[in-house]
């Protein structure tokens, strides 16, 4: 008999990645897809709007309003790609396929799936932030290679709602509960200042908006999209390490007494 | 004719009690996404967006404010995505081994009933989403009372057009991930690119060309134009006509796929 | 391996009460049980549906917390060496929870990196499981493709992938046909020739009779009789049993007349059953007594009398 190496339990969280590499082998055009979503935003949006909004008021002239939109659309695109992956995929994996209950078998520990899933969220979202670039600096949108921080911008923003979908799955009943995730995630998509400057809300309804995570991500990628530092993606980065911090150590031991009852 | 009566028939009629029934546990929460999401993107591009757009102040608009352009738009391609949602997963679903599909046709239901009973459903959804969001779009002002029935008329229209032909191709499915792309790749860019957001008129040439072929841009014009009070009698036959040809030739495919799917 | 009977799992007062941790006001499913496994035996557990077999089955996989009283394996204790454990159990769950979107061969590579074994080491491995499953022809297809049988052997292999010492099946044959059960059977026979404890629930009793050295009866949480099959079928049920059918218009009369002529008499809506040592004596009793049975059969008693008379004959669930 063989004895089994007991490794550290974070160490075991990389296989959960490896497992959805070889699923992904197979079913790769997900990603595009999801590159593709933003993209028609962006055209239908940032273009097909655009012309008809002409210059932003209250910007800077030099920011056209596809370059406004384009920064907020990438870190849309983090955010979805992450949540999806923590709540519709893994509440798949919990309750119809019972993916975990056999892994869960074997040393791995709840701890390590959860982080793994997690990590498997940030590869993916990397990706997918990094072709998106890629794409709108050609078109001139984006400037490399002072834009490449948006790519750590984007991983930043897979972590906190990778970590805040692992909650939110944690409190799912049935699938008819995926309503009102989108009752929550439609409203944050359309005012957390993806399409239009926060000063064009009175000032009680901006206050509201700045609460939103959606609102610090767009602020920490427009930030490094436009190359505008400032103090705002400093509050936007520790809010959402924050954030995800904190909805992870709750989830893992949500996900424990859910997992090993 | 035949088709008419066949379609209410009663067994089509206990295919929808089948669908009704079901929806009394959803019932709730699909009205408050029929208010929410018209009140929602209504506040947030009519309201929000239509401060940047009205300050542009485009030609294209034609004097008219960015909410009152995009309202008609919003329900006409809302209406069509529901009607595809409604019309591709559930037949799915429906259709595969273990659905109620299955159970229906081992009664004296025949495919067609349960299409036509489905249709009805769809019809009976599309209805409710788009009173509701025309009651609402009236705390915004900017419909006409008059002209509201008429629009709620045109969106039942586009749910049906696109229901019928969505409901032919999605018996035929296997896979989830199909729904995914079809939804992703050509009913999407559909939402966006059909005059909903922006005037074509717009575009360059070509492209003006090809949104005038594709069919949401037809139901969106004849909502925008009969909401605006700004039809013509040419432009609503044009598109009444592409919209009836849609479900015409929708439910003669359906009739035949669903019959050659639930009886192998 | 040098002890051969050296106790690899031990039980005591185990207990499992399912509720708020802390809170023990909810439902008791294991309700303070004892026992032990040898190294190297087939142990059963036997059970209607909810008596708790499932339950003390996922204790053992080290997958449930235990409420109260003390589980062992191998030497550690299941709360603090959870881990430890698992990596030397293989576990065969009532429903295959086999990775969906992973092709066979993957299933089996993928789930012995959980184990971290290496990749070297897992590709040699997975083709042999795979022979051993006879699924090396689907090594490279979709899971859904696979017909039941296939899939339960799929699950073993891949229990077996760390080469487990411990084998932990429950409910391994529970709808497969008489070919795949066979094939099933042979297997895990084998897996005990080459000294693998297995420990198995079912509801089969030819299965329990064919496949285990040990077995224990569980109703309502609790341990109602435990022995080899034999032991239990000697101590629990007379040799043979006398069934009789009768037609419904003259069934009462019928009963009333064989009365006294068995020790046991057991009245079912369709059937009586007498219990006796002499099943041929008892039915040529039954014939002067002037009794007419519609058809009489005369077999020997087995697992699934000494369970019926342990449990009842009420469904459970």
């Amino acid at each position: 008999m063989t004895a089994m190496p007991v490794g550290a339990p974070t160490g075991r969280a990389w296989t959960m990645v490896e497992r959805n590499l070889l699923i992904y082998r197979h079913t790769w055009p997900v990603l595009l897809a999801e590159i593709f979503e933003p993209m028609l935003y962006l055209v239908a949006f940032g273009v097909g709007v655009g012309l008809l909004v002409g210059d932003v008021p209250g910007l800077d002239a030099s920011i056209s309003y596809p370059r406004f939109v384009a920064p907020a659309l990438l870190a849309t695109a983090a955010m979805n790609g992450a949540m999806n992956e923590t709540t519709f995929n893994m509440y798949g994996k919990l309750t119809t396929d019972k993916t975990y209950e056999s892994i869960l078998t074997t040393p791995m520990s709840v701890r390590s799936v959860a982080l793994g899933e997690v990590l498997w969220a940030l590869v993916r979202g990397s990706v997918v932030a990094t072709v998106f670039l890629v794409v709108v600096s050609v078109f001139g949108l984006a400037e490399l290679p002072g834009a490449l921080l948006v790519v750590p911008g984007a991983l930043l923003i897979g972590f906190a709602f990778a970590a805040l979908g692992l909650l939110t799955v944690t409190f799912l009943r049935s699938w008819q509960d995926f309503q009102l995730i989108q009752l929550v995630m439609l409203p944050m998509f359309l005012f957390a200042t993806t399409f239009f400057p926060l000063d064009v809300y009175p000032r009680p309804v901006q206050v509201l908006v700045e609460v939103l995570p959606l609102y610090h991500s767009v602020e920490l990628i427009r930030a490094a999209f436009l190359g505008t530092g400032g103090a705002n993606p400093v509050v936007a980065v520790a809010y959402l390490a924050v954030l995800g911090t904190v909805a992870l150590a709750v989830a893992v031991r949500r996900l424990e007494n859910t997992l090993r009852p | 004719m035949d088709t008419l009566a066949r379609a209410f028939s009663a067994p089509a009629f206990r295919e929808l009690g089948y669908w009704l029934f079901r929806y009394r546990r959803t019932w709730r929460g699909s009205i408050v996404i029929s208010v929410g999401n018209p009140l929602l993107f209504l506040t947030a591009l009519g309201l929000g967006l239509g401060k940047l757009v009205d300050h542009g102040n485009s030609a294209y608009l034609q004097g008219h404010s960015y909410l009152t352009f995009i309202l008609p738009g919003i329900l006409i391609a809302g209406v069509m995505q529901t009607a595809f949602l409604e019309a591709s997963g559930p037949v799915m679903q429906g259709a595969l081994p273990r659905g109620s599909y299955r159970a229906a046709a081992s009664t004296p239901l025949e495919p067609a009933g349960i299409l036509y009973g489905h249709l009805m459903y769809w019809t009976l959804r599309a209805a409710q989403n788009a009173v509701l969001f025309t009651c609402v779009s009236m705390l915004f002002g900017t419909v006409d009372p008059a002209r509201a029935p008429l629009l709620v008329l045109v969106a039942i229209l586009v749910a049906v057009a696109f229901a019928s032909p969505a409901a032919a191709w999605a018996v035929t499915v296997t896979r989830p991930s199909q729904i995914n792309a079809m939804f992703r790749f050509v009913v999407l860019p559909l939402y966006m690119f059909s005059g909903t957001f922006f005037p074509i008129e717009q575009l360059p040439d070509w492209l003006r060309r090809l949104a005038w072929l594709t069919p949401l841009w037809h139901g969106v014009d004849l909502g925008r134009t009969v909401a605006l009070g700004t039809a013509t009698t040419s432009g609503v036959l044009v598109h009444l006509a592409y919209l009836a040809v849609m479900v015409a030739a929708g439910l003669y495919v359906a009739r035949r796929t669903y019959r050659r799917r639930l009886y192998v | 391996m040098s002890d051969v009977s050296a106790v690899l799992i031990e039980a005591r007062g185990l207990k499992k009460v399912y509720g708020r941790p802390g809170d023990k006001t909810g439902f008791t499913a294991v309700d303070g049980i004892d026992f032990q496994v040898r190294r190297g035996e087939a142990f059963g557990v036997l059970g209607a549906n909810g008596a708790g077999k499932s339950s003390t089955m996922r204790m053992i996989a080290c997958v449930s917390p235990v409420t109260e009283g003390s589980l062992r394996i191998l030497g550690w204790d299941t709360g603090r060496d959870g881990a430890r454990i698992r990596a030397r159990l293989g576990v065969v769950p009532q429903d295959d929870t086999i990775d969906s979107e992973l092709t066979v061969r993957e299933n089996l590579l993928i789930y012995g990196r959980y184990f971290g074994l290496s990749w070297k080491v897992l590709r040699e491995r997975s083709a042999r499981l795979l022979e051993f499953a006879r699924l090396t022809e689907k090594a490279g297809d979709a899971v859904a493709t696979l017909s039941g049988g296939m899939r339960r052997r799929l699950t073993i292999a891949r229990a077996l992938i760390n080469e487990p010492e411990i084998v932990l099946l429950d409910e391994p044959t529970t709808g497969l046909d008489p070919q795949a059960r066979h094939l099933l059977w042979e297997r895990l026979f084998q897996l005990k020739q080459d000294g693998v404890t297995l420990l198995l629930t079912t509801h089969y009793m030819d299965e329990a009779e064919q496949l285990c050295d040990r077995l224990v009866v569980m109703d309502a949480g609790k341990i109602v009789a435990e022995g080899t099959p034999a032991e239990l079928i000697a101590r629990h049920t007379l040799r043979e049993v006398l069934e009789l059918r009768f037609a419904p218009g003259e069934r009462q009369v019928m009963i009333e007349k064989c009365r006294g002529l068995a020790e046991r008499i057991e009245e079912l809506p369709d059937r009586l059953l007498l219990s006796t040592d002499n099943g041929e004596e008892t039915l040529s009793a039954v014939h002067r007594q002037g009794v007419q049975p519609l058809t009489a059969l005369v077999r020997r008693s087995s697992l699934e009398d000494v369970f019926l008379t342990l449990t009842g004959r009420s469904l459970l669930d």
